[in-house]
C-alpha cells in the first residue's frame, strides 16, 4: 500500500501521458482506417472526413466507450488475486499501455496492419500471466474475446454480403436505377440508425444519467432512427439526376450512394470511438480507480466520465495532427471502389462494431471492417482485392499477441525495479 | 505512429480498365485495314509503308499492354470474375492485333495488288470486320459498369444484346467473305497462280478479324454468365 500513498500522484500522471498517447495514437492512424473506405470511395472529401470523425469518435467514446472500457479496465484479470499488492496492478496496466504503444509505433514504421485492440490485450494477458500468476487472468473472458475477434469480421462480412445482393436486387436490377436507389436507401439509413440507436441507448447512456429498460430503449432507437431518416431523405431530394443521355445513369445512383456514404461513415466512426477508445482508456482507468481509492482493486464503480473525455480528446487530437496526412494517402489511391459497394462494408462493420461495444467486447474496428470489405467482393461487388493483404493481417493478427506480451513483460518489471514493492 | 494505411494496399487495381484500354488499341489496329487496302490499291507504296509502320506501332502497344496487365494479375488477387477467363479474354484480344500485323506484312512483303474489279467488295468486307471488332469493343466498353453494379441483371442484358448484335455482324461478315472468294475464283484462271494462292490467304485472315472479334464476343459471355 506504500507505493500507491507515496507515488499515486505521480503513477496516476504517467498513467494519464501513456494513456493519452495511446489515444492520440489510435487517433493518427487507426481513424484513417476506418473512414478510409468512404474517403477512397470519393463520396466525402478529407475535410469532411476529419470533422465527422472529431464528431462521432468523440461521441462514441464518450457515450458508447463504457462497456469495453470496463472490459479492459477489469474483465481481463482478475482483481481479487491482486488485492494485497494493487501496486503491481498499476505496474501492469502502466506496462501494458507502454507495450501496445511501443509495438504500434514499430508496426507502423514497417507499414504492418496491427490491431490496437489485440496489442493491448495481449499485453495485459501477459504481464498478468507471467509477472503475476496464470490464475489472475480470467481465461473464460479471454477466450471469448478472441473468439469475437474470428466472429466479428465473420459477422461483418456476412452482413455486408447480404446488404450488397440487397442493393443488386433491388437497385441496380430495377427499372430505373435512380429511383430505386432513392426509394431504398432511407430504408438502409433507418436500419443502421435503429442499430446504433438501440445499442447506445441500451448500453452506453447510464454514466449520463439515462438509464433505460429495453422497452424503452427499443421505442426511442426508433425515434432516432426515424430522425435519421428523414435528415437523409431531405439530403436526397437534393441529389439531382444528372442529365446524360445515358440508358443507364450510374453516375447519379452512385451519387445516392455517396450520400448513403456519408452517414455510414459517422457510424463507423462512432462505433470506432465506442470501441477502440478503451485500449487506450481501459487501463488508465484501472490506474485510476487504484490511486483514487488509495489502493484497492476491484471496485465496482463506473469509468470516471473525465477519463473518457481524456480519450476523446486524444483521438480527436491525434487525429488533427496525423489523420489528415493518412486519409490523404487513402484518398489519392483507392479508386476501385465505389459508394455502393463501400456503404455495405461500411454499413456491415459499424453494426458489428457497434454491437460488440454494446456487449462489452473489444474488437479490431480495422478487421471487421475487411471482413465486410470481403462480403462485398465475394458477393462480386468489387473490381480486385488483394488476398495477400489479408494474409498479411491475419499474420499480424498472430503475431501481436505474443509481441504485446514480451514487451508488457518487459516493461512490468521496468516499473517495478523503478518503483518497487510493497 | 503513420503508417502506410492499410486500404491502400487492400484493394487491387482493377485489371478492367487496361483490357479495355487494350481492346481500344486493337479496334484501332483493325481500323488501319482500311485506309491501308485502299492505299495498296491505288498503288501508293508509300502511304501504304506509312500505314504499315503505323500498324506495327499499334500491334506492339498492344502487346505491350497485354504483358503489363499479365504481370499486375497476380494469384493473390480475389477478383469478381476467374482469372483464367480474364487472362484467356485478352489472349483472344491479342489474336486481332495480330493478325492485321500479318495481312499488312503478307501484302507489304509480296507487294500484292488486289484485281481492281474486286476493289469495292473487297473494301465492303474489311469495313464490315471493323464493324464487328466495333460491336466487341462496344461490348467490352460496358465490362466496367457490369463490374460496378456488381454483375446485376439489367446490365448483364445490356452486354448479351451488344453479342448478339455482334455476332449478327460477324455472320454479315462471313457472307461478304463468300462474296469476295468467289469474285476471285471467277478472275482466278487468269491471275499468276502463287498470287491467288496469297490473295485467298489475306481474304481468310480478313475473315478471321471478324472471327477473333466473335470470340472475344464469346469469352465475355463466359465472364458474366458465372
Amino acid at each position: 500500500m506504500e507505493v500507491i500513498s507515496n507515488y499515486g500522484t505521480i503513477l496516476l500522471i504517467l498513467a494519464i501521458a501513456f494513456g493519452v498517447f495511446m489515444a492520440w495514437g489510435v487517433g493518427a492512424n487507426d481513424v484513417a482506417n476506418a473512414m478510409g473506405t468512404s474517403v477512397g470511395a470519393k463520396a466525402i472529401t478529407i475535410k469532411q472526413a476529419i470533422v465527422i470523425a472529431m464528431v462521432f469518435e468523440f461521441a462514441g467514446a464518450y457515450l458508447a466507450g463504457g462497456e469495453v472500457t470496463s472490459t479492459i479496465r477489469k474483465g481481463i484479470l482478475d482483481p481479487s488475486i491482486m488485492s494485497d499488492s494493487p501496486e503491481l496492478l498499476v505496474y501492469g496496466m502502466m506496462a501494458a499501455l507502454l507495450a501496445a504503444g511501443t509495438w504500434l509505433l514499430v508496426a507502423s514504421a514497417f507499414g504492418w496492419p496491427v490491431s490496437t485492440t489485440h496489442s493491448i490485450v495481449g499485453a495485459i494477458v501477459g504481464f498478468a500471466a507471467v509477472g503475476i500468476g496464470v490464475e489472475a487472468v480470467q481465461w473464460k473472458a479471454v477466450g471469448s474475446i478472441v473468439s469475437s475477434w474470428v466472429v466479428s469480421p465473420v459477422m461483418a462480412g456476412t452482413l455486408s454480403f447480404v446488404v450488397y445482393m440487397s442493393v443488386k436486387r433491388f437497385i441496380f436490377s430495377a427499372e430505373d436505377p435512380f429511383m430505386a436507389a432513392k426509394r431504398y436507401v432511407p430504408v438502409y439509413m433507418f436500419l443502421m440508425g435503429y442499430v446504433v440507436g438501440m445499442v447506445t441507448l441500451l448500453k452506453g447512456l447510464k454514466h449520463v444519467g439515462l438509464d433505460l429498460s429495453i422497452e424503452e430503449s427499443m421505442f426511442y432507437a426508433l425515434g432516432v432512427a426515424a430522425v435519421i431518416t428523414v435528415i437523409g431523405v431531405v439530403v436526397l431530394s437534393r441529389v439531382k439526376r444528372v442529365t446524360r443521355s445515358e440508358q443507364h445513369d450510374l453516375i447519379s445512383v452512385e451519387k445516392v450512394f455517396g450520400v448513403l456514404m456519408l452517414f455510414t461513415a459517422c457510424a463507423m466512426a462512432f462505433a470506432h470511438g465506442s470501441n477502440d477508445v478503451a485500449n487506450a482508456i481501459g487501463p488508465l482507468a484501472a490506474v485510476n480507480g487504484i490511486v483514487e481509492s488509495g489502493g484497492l482493486v476491484g471496485q465496482k464503480s463506473a469509468t470516471p466520465n473525465w477519463i473518457l473525455l481524456l480519450g476523446g480528446i486524444g483521438i480527436v487530437t491525434g487525429l488533427a495532427m496525423y489523420g489528415y496526412r493518412v486519409m490523404k494517402t487513402i484518398g489519392t489511391h483507392i479508386t476501385e471502389l465505389t459508394p455502393s459497394s463501400g456503404f455495405a462494408a461500411e454499413l456491415a462493420a459499424a453494426t458489428t462494431v457497434v454491437i460488440s461495444s454494446g456487449y462489452s467486447l473489444p474488437v479490431s474496428t480495422t478487421h471487421t471492417l475487411v471482413g465486410g470489405v470481403l462480403g462485398v467482393g465475394l458477393a462480386r461487388g468489387i473490381s480486385a482485392l488483394n488476398l495477400r493483404v489479408v494474409a498479411t493481417i491475419f499474420v499480424s493478427w498472430v503475431v501481436t499477441l505474443p509481441v504485446g506480451a514480451v514487451l508488457a513483460v518487459i516493461f512490468f518489471y521496468l516499473l517495478k525495479a523503478i518503483f518497487g514493492t510493497g | 505512429m503513420v503508417g502506410n494505411p492499410l486500404f491502400n494496399q487492400l484493394f487491387g487495381r482493377s485489371p478492367i480498365t487496361p483490357i479495355q484500354k487494350h481492346m481500344n488499341v486493337a479496334y484501332e489496329t483493325v481500323g488501319q485495314l482500311g485506309p491501308y487496302f485502299e492505299a495498296v490499291n491505288s498503288g501508293d507504296w508509300e502511304q501504304a509503308k506509312h500505314l504499315y509502320e503505323l500498324i506495327l506501332e499499334l500491334e506492339s502497344k498492344a502487346d505491350d499492354l497485354k504483358s503489363h496487365i499479365r504481370l499486375n494479375l497476380p494469384r493473390s488477387l480475389f477478383m469478381p470474375v476467374s482469372r483464367s477467363d480474364l487472362l484467356e479474354l485478352l489472349q483472344m484480344q491479342d489474336r486481332i492485333p495480330n493478325r492485321v500485323k500479318d495481312i499488312a506484312g503478307l501484302v507489304m512483303g509480296r507487294k500484292m495488288s488486289f484485281p481492281e474489279q474486286m476493289g469495292d467488295v473487297l473494301l465492303e468486307f474489311i469495313d464490315k470486320s471493323k464493324i464487328t471488332c466495333g460491336f466487341a469493343l462496344k461490348a467490352l466498353n460496358e465490362l466496367d459498369e457490369l463490374f460496378e453494379t456488381g454483375f446485376s441483371g439489367k446490365e448483364v442484358d445490356l452486354i448479351h444484346h451488344l453479342i448478339s448484335e455482334l455476332d449478327e455482324a460477324e455472320h454479315e461478315n462471313d457472307r461478304l467473305q463468300v462474296k469476295v472468294r468467289s469474285q476471285l475464283f471467277e478472275i482466278e484462271k487468269d491471275l499468276y497462280p502463287v498470287e491467288v494462292m496469297f490473295l485467298y490467304r489475306v481474304i481468310e485472315w480478313i475473315g478471321d478479324v471478324a472471327d477473333h472479334s466473335q470470340t472475344v464476343g464469346n469469352r465475355m459471355m463466359y465472364i458474366i454468365s458465372r
